[in-house]
């Protein structure tokens, strides 16, 4: 609601020609250039980025200035939007519990873009998040890719459904009595994945009149078999990533890891297969399956070569959402450093999303998604002061 | 050979005699005062006995530490943690005075490593906020102990008061289906008054008869009424703070309020009521009702209404290892540094009435005091050792030490599991 009234506020200033000037300006195109100019143009889209002495400012431009600025961030694993402020029945909608394989449930029927937590971290300047159901059935449904300053669906949408929640380990038995294994669990995983391939089959009959009658589950399951989308599995203990590697492999599926807590015991197996991971927060409450969880699991990760994105992820009480900004942070003191923490929530998380031809990077022709701070973008007591959407001020009060 | 042995033995068989050491070179934040760059802390026998600028005539015997570059502070001090693994009231009642922490908590429990790793030299572990008032809480030091005794501040777990008591209001200790717990806010707070109110009456019959039975509830709460027992109170909304000022106002009680989520809305109010703030960090507002207007911005407008402000980490709601991470957070929120700096030392230690022993480094006080690699409100700054008493306790170098600092495979065993109300 208050981004509402901003916005309404802002109106004016929409898709103004934008040239942003920073001490620092990091790209993640390469080193960060300092006394930076970004130019966005009309269309919201990145026009120039380079020194101060090479990209003028052209006439008529609305100029802003910043100690630093960086990407707009990417939340390569948020549920803001389905799971609420509040956290009361009426605006929870990350979790089915009617049954433990929904992959035919869509994140854009239940995202909620005004949701005020999706304000919330866009404060912090999260301009995209990947959305999608908590990680507590096998299979939770699909995710969705947002702009997270727009007020629709429709207007914010990047993705539709890049990928499928599924979920290992034991998180997911408060809410089902079965299964209640591993074992079990995976045997459920394994008949829905073959009975999906013999839907597939029978859709590709080339008699049309033999084709089975379409059904959304199997269909949902048969993008997952095709690779069209990514299998995005939550695993916390070693061998629950082992056991995600054996079925991504019985069934080819193209596998992005989340959570990954204990991830850095399995770092060749990972190699070798070059999954990318989507990390839980740093800052997890080490418990449940991710009790070993460190704070230098990004830096172990990161060193043995894998493509490391650092998430939000899903609470259940408080606080209700992390912030990747926070987390990238502590991160960042924990081996990454600052370039290497900020990859976590910009380029990196848009290359495992695929969307880095869009954002991720500061570079030309790139959408106009910035953030202004008011110093080193990790210090906690720097401030968030300005976030630029599609070449939109949505946010200008620091933070 | 043999007499060199024995007389070895000998002088490790004499008394130890006390020692000082100076800690030399680094800048230290005394709170009591002003930073002191290139500073000297001397402590002896387990107490400061100098800060100041170093200075070069030391008496003889003092051993030499240098910490050129590195920052000193106190020991932090968390006014409301849950480590331990202890517990309080049950469910058959919504009030349990009588019930004491210290007879649940684990002394071993490896979640006091996270305290240590974050340079927490004193806490308030409490029982959950389930209840109106769900026990009495306890004031350790995060000592590597086999009983609880050797954690405590009080000498006397019988006759000493060695904690706080906890209460509640708001929708923590209310229950749909109520039984002996409260449906409504109102019903808590004419539950909290009855009992008082028979506190009372207990009071003028023991008066009136000195060999009256004992009552152990009763007893803690005329501690309370008397003001030898501080109230910790956990409060969220702004009318529950209000509640909480008024129950304390009729009693004669002034509460350590926790949480105080919405207390930038009633800060004069609350400073009208010298009361003081105990403070929590959420990287988000929500997941729970009451807390979804909970802001950075609180511990900044309570200091300028002039509230004393701590913060805590209601540990394991938020991690004992990052607790400088509030207050640098509370500087973000628009508090001063040295406020924010005082609200994980001195202001907490004032708030567990413990601020003569701990909260500063002053000659005579606890030589309890940490040492950090850069400035305590930094992101890229860590706690690389933890004394306690003189006594070093965590140290970063140390790999073991170092691996209750960040995690990793089975570091963490128990303690973290704990979950409650918050």
């Amino acid at each position: 609601m208050l981004r509402l009234l901003t916005l309404l506020l802002l109106t004016t200033s929409a898709h103004a020609q934008l040239a942003v000037r920073a001490n620092l300006v990091y790209t993640m195109e390469g080193a960060p250039i300092e006394n930076g100019v970004v130019l966005a143009n009309a269309d919201g889209q990145i026009e120039a980025v380079g020194p101060a002495s090479s990209v003028t400012i052209p006439d008529g431009y609305q100029v802003l200035d910043a100690a630093v600025v960086t990407p707009g961030f990417v939340d390569a694993r948020a549920t803001v939007g389905l799971s609420g402020i509040l956290n009361q029945s009426q605006d929870q909608d990350h979790l089915d519990t009617s049954g433990p394989i929904q992959p035919e449930l869509r994140a854009i029927d239940a995202y909620d873009p005004t949701e005020d937590l999706v304000d919330w971290v866009l404060g912090f300047g999260v301009t995209t998040a990947h959305v999608g159901p908590s990680p507590g059935a096998p299979v939770a449904g699909q995710t969705a890719v947002f702009k997270t300053a727009a007020e629709t669906v429709a207007e914010g949408l990047v993705e539709e459904a890049p990928m499928v929640v599924f979920v290992l380990g034991t998180g997911i038995r408060r809410n089902f009595d079965s299964p209640g294994t591993r074992a079990k669990e995976i045997a459920m995983l394994r008949e829905a994945l073959m009975e999906a391939q013999r839907y597939a089959e029978g859709m590709a009959d080339e008699d049309e009149a033999k084709r089975p009658s379409r059904d959304l589950r199997k269909e949902a399951m048969a993008r997952v078999l095709s690779g069209e989308a990514a299998a995005l599995i939550t695993a916390h203990r070693a061998h629950d990533i082992l056991t995600a590697l054996r079925l991504a492999q019985e069934f080819g599926l193209r596998m992005i890891l989340d959570g990954g807590a204990e991830a850095y015991l399995v770092t060749d197996q990972l190699s070798d297969q070059q999954i990318p991971v989507i990390l839980h927060p740093t800052m997890i409450r080490p418990n449940g399956d991710a009790q070993n969880a460190s704070f230098e699991t990004a830096k172990l990760l990161r060193d043995a070569g894998l493509t490391v994105a650092i998430q939000s992820g899903y609470e259940s009480y408080v606080p209700k959402t992390r912030v990747v900004l926070f987390e990238a942070g502590v991160a960042a003191t924990h081996g990454l450093g600052v370039e290497g923490a900020l990859e976590t929530i910009t380029i990196d998380a848009a290359r495992i999303l695929g969307i880095d031809d869009r954002v991720g990077s500061l570079a030309e022709g790139k959408d106009a998604d910035l953030v202004l701070f008011d110093g080193d973008p990790f210090e906690y007591t720097s401030h968030v002061c300005t976030v630029i959407a599609d070449g939109v001020v949505v946010v200008d009060e620091c933070r | 050979m043999r007499l060199a042995f024995l007389l070895c033995a000998l002088l490790f068989a004499l008394p130890v005699v006390a020692q000082p050491t100076a800690y030399i070179g680094a800048t230290i934040y005394p709170i009591a005062g002003p930073p002191i760059e290139d500073g000297m802390l001397i402590v002896e026998d387990g107490r400061i006995v100098e800060v100041g600028p170093v200075r070069t005539n030391l008496r003889p015997g003092t051993q030499q530490v240098d910490v050129t570059g590195k920052v000193i502070m106190p020991g932090l001090v968390d006014t409301h943690s849950h480590v331990g693994e202890g517990d309080g009231g049950d469910r058959s009642a919504p009030l349990h005075p009588a019930v004491r922490i210290l007879d649940a908590i684990d002394p071993m429990s490896d979640s006091f490593n996270r305290a240590r790793a974050g340079g927490v030299t004193t806490m308030n572990i409490m029982p959950g906020s389930g209840h109106l008032m769900s026990g009495q809480t306890v004031y350790v030091k995060p000592r590597h102990a086999l009983t609880i005794d050797e954690m405590l501040f009080c000498d006397d777990t019988l006759r000493g008061i060695c904690g706080g008591m906890k209460m509640a209001n708001g929708t923590n200790s209310i229950r749909s289906n109520p039984g002996p717990f409260p449906g409504t806010r109102a019903k808590s707070a004419a539950l909290v008054r009855s009992l008082f109110l028979k506190a009372q009456q207990y009071q003028e019959k023991k008066e009136a008869d000195p060999d009256h039975d004992r009552d152990i509830e009763m007893e803690a709460l005329l501690e309370v009424m008397d003001g030898r027992r501080i109230v910790h109170f956990h409060t969220h909304r702004s009318h529950d703070i209000l509640t909480a000022l008024r129950l304390g106002d009729e009693f004669g009680f002034t509460p350590v309020l926790h949480h105080v989520s919405e207390g930038w809305k009633v800060a004069d109010e609350i400073a009208a009521a010298g009361a003081p703030a105990s403070i929590i960090v959420l990287d988000s507002p929500g997941g729970k009702i009451e807390a979804d207007e909970l802001y950075f911005i609180t511990g900044g407008v309570l200091e300028a209404a002039g509230v004393d402000v701590a913060y805590h980490t209601d540990d394991y709601i938020t991690d004992s290892r990052l607790f400088l991470r509030s207050a640098a957070f509370g500087v973000r929120g628009g508090m001063s540094r040295t406020a924010a700096l005082e609200s994980v030392t001195i202001a907490g230690a004032r708030m567990l009435g413990l601020a003569d022993r701990i909260g500063s480094l002053e000659a005579g006080k606890d030589a309890d005091f940490i040492v950090l690699s850069g400035d305590p409100l930094s992101t890229y700054t860590h706690v690389e050792q933890t004394y306690l008493d003189g006594e070093k306790v965590f140290d970063r170098a140390d790999p073991e030490d170092r691996a209750y600092a960040v995690g990793g495979y089975e570091v963490y065993r128990s303690g973290a599991t704990h979950h409650h109300d918050h």
